[in-house]
């Protein structure tokens, strides 16, 4: 578990029980962006804790308490306002996740940690191979179908209609009782119109075909990528009517700190962390445990 | 974003105008814009401060002629700066005269490594010369059916040995066939690793000893944020690039990581993709990239009104 470990922050031990200083600050505001968490929204963070300053002198433990409440209270209020503390498929019910995102993000391999936990926690799934773009994208998800022990719907015709495999899939699901239908998608970047239309389309067939079934739509964010992520997020957003992000290769030095943006503009709560490439590499959300590997010191 | 950028730029270039030079005391609210530009295009901090510094000397030394206004003498000096760290001329793919060329791809997950193996042979192709592509991933599900199938679609060899071998195997015995049978170019797709993976980033050696490559390429995702050139730094110190691809720029990231790349690695960029098709790459070209990371279109035409 290579990301859970030295979550302690450190930078107490830098800085000591002197007063929070501009130096000090300076350092907070250089270790915020560097952990891509924007110019705007570190402003934004930095601007309250200077105010509190000018209300009271803090030393710099308080001064750290304080930032980590503000940091936790962001990521955290979209999680609050959809009533759901964490992230699972209804028994006995058709639940239907979609994966959507950029190129390369991890949404094929999140898919299959997802398959292998569903499983682990006593739902039958089953798994829509809607990727019929890229170059052995069925074939990637097969091996991982089979990895998590999860069946497989998938049409090897290169570029066959993505929509008519999750309507197939769909049917399977319904004439199987399945519970969790995990649905692969394409990767495509935002700024694609016919793209974005064809995972609008997915949706639509999926609300028509199952209005009862129970649809999360996650965005899959790489933890790497910088500001471009809040374009992605609000794209997105409209085109899948997202209900949530999972963040992927948090096990790299990268801190992912766009999700700060993307939670208080696009307002989609955080569901899962990935963090690295096996099946087990999955964790639900933590709020607290995120921030305080966002704060750590390199 | 962009209407951001540029009224953030229209501020800096408020506060030169009526100010018959660029000066010590009347620089800082405009440095600090770009600063801010620079950031919000993903370029790392260390290169931000570094370059702004440097603008900044740059700028204050600046002639400003009579009819130039100083925001718009400022913005060119900073485009001019940002164009000339990102290196001059276009910079080509190694060709040796002892064939096989060898050019090493590397970089982390997901960036586009085995699809710009692809491209790169096309374009090799194109040119005449014959490309041999070696699919030494043995760790990412399906990565050699992906190399084998983007090698049919533009008809081009693919060496692959299953996954049970290791890499600098698969390398060195792809070599060997690329030299007993005349390629002029060897292609080798590797597994994508981070660079804090030691294991990962020592095998990375491993692969380079095996083959001796005449070039390494590091591919970037242009949506890359601030580890941009921490990657830069480990992938160069540990493997040595000569140069580096930048991907995925069909989209609208500010693309930041160029300047961070060439500034950590002294590398220059070599190519860009722009598509997941194999057709997807252009050559680099500074001035573009520039724009891009300023959002300089607007820019420009701003400053032709103040
Ligand atoms: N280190 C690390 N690598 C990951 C993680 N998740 C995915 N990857 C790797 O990232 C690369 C891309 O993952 P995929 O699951 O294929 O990504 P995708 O979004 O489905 O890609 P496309 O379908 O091509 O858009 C693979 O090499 C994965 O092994 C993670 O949490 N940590
Ligand atoms: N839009 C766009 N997509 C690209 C570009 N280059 C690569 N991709 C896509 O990005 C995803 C990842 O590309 P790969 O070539 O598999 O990346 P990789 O670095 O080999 O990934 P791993 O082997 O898993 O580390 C795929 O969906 C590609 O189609 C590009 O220039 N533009
Ligand atoms: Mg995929
Ligand atoms: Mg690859």
């Amino acid at each position: 578990e290579k990301t859970r470990k030295g979550f302690v922050t450190d930078l107490l031990e830098k800085f000591g029980d002197d007063p929070l200083t501009p130096e000090v600050l300076d350092d907070l505001e250089a270790l915020l962006l560097r952990a891509d968490v924007g110019v705007n929204a570190t402003d934004q963070i930095i601007t309250a804790l200077r105010r509190r300053l000018n209300e009271e002198v803090l030393d710099s433990k308080e001064g750290f308490r304080f930032l980590k409440q503000q940091l936790c209270q962001i990521v955290n209020k979209p999680i609050k306002n959809s009533n759901q503390e964490v992230l699972a498929p209804k028994h006995k019910s058709l639940n239907i996740w979609l994966l959507v995102g950029v190129n390369g993000v991890g949404k094929t391999t999140t898919l299959g940690k997802l398959a292998h936990l569903a499983l682990r926690s006593g739902y039958t799934a089953l798994i829509a191979a809607a990727d019929t773009f890229r170059a052995a994208a069925v074939q990637q998800v097969q091996i991982w179908g089979r990895r998590s022990g999860v069946s497989v719907i998938a049409n090897e015709t290169p570029n066959a209609d993505p929509a008519a495999i999750v309507f197939d899939a769909i049917g399977a699901a319904k004439s199987k009782e399945i519970e969790l239908l995990l649905v692969d998608t394409a990767g495509r970047l935002q700024t694609k119109n016919n793209l974005m239309e064809e995972l609008a389309k997915i949706r639509r067939i999926i609300d028509r075909l199952a209005p009862e079934a129970i649809v999360e739509s996650l965005l899959v964010l790489d933890a790497s990528q910088g500001q471009n992520g809040l374009n992605q997020a609000m794209s997105f957003a409209e085109s899948a009517n997202l209900t949530g992000v999972v963040i992927t290769k948090l096990d790299g030095s990268s801190r992912g700190g766009v999700a700060f943006a993307v939670a208080s503009e696009a307002k989609l709560p955080i569901r899962f962390i990935g963090a690295g490439e096996r099946l087990q590499d999955l964790k639900p959300f933590n709020s607290f445990e995120f921030v305080e590997a966002l704060l750590a010191n390199r | 974003m962009f209407d951001d950028l540029s009224a953030s730029f229209e501020d800096a270039i408020k506060g030169l105008r009526g100010e018959n030079k660029i000066s010590e005391e009347n620089i800082g609210p405009a440095l600090k814009q770009v600063r801010r530009a620079l950031l919000e295009a993903d370029v790392s901090l260390s290169v931000v401060k570094e370059f702004v510094a440097e603008v900044g000397q740059k700028a204050i030394g600046a002639e400003v002629v009579r009819g130039v206004k100083p925001g718009q003498k400022f913005v060119e000096v900073v485009k001019q700066e940002l164009v000339e760290v990102m290196g001059g001329e276009n910079a080509p793919l190694a060709n040796v005269s002892e064939k096989p060329t060898v050019i090493l791809m590397a970089g982390l997950q997901g960036a586009g490594k085995t699809t710009a193996t692809a491209k790169l042979a096309l374009h090799l192709k194109d040119q005449g010369r014959k490309a041999l592509m070696v699919a030494a991933d043995v760790y990412r599900p399906a990565a050699i059916e992906q190399l084998t199938t983007l090698g049919s679609q533009i008809d081009i060899d693919v060496f692959s040995l299953g996954s049970n071998l290791k890499p600098e195997q698969i390398a060195a015995s792809g070599l060997e066939k690329a030299r007993n049978e005349g390629f002029d170019t060897l292609l080798v797709d590797t597994a994508g690793r981070l660079q804090i993976d030691s294991e990962m980033m020592d095998e990375m050696v491993r692969i380079r000893s095996a083959v001796n490559p005449d070039e390494v390429l590091l591919v970037v995702d242009s949506m890359i944020g601030q580890e941009a050139a921490e990657l830069t730094r480990a992938f160069h110190e540990k493997v040595g690039i000569t140069g580096a691809v930048l991907t995925k720029l069909d989209g609208d990231s500010r693309g930041g990581a160029a300047l961070s790349i060439k500034k950590i690695s002294g590398k220059p960029i070599k190519f860009i993709g722009t598509g997941e098709k194999v057709e997807a790459l252009e050559p680099f070209h500074p001035e573009r990239m520039a724009s891009r990371i300023l959002g300089m279109g607007d820019v420009l035409t701003l400053v032709e009104k103040a």
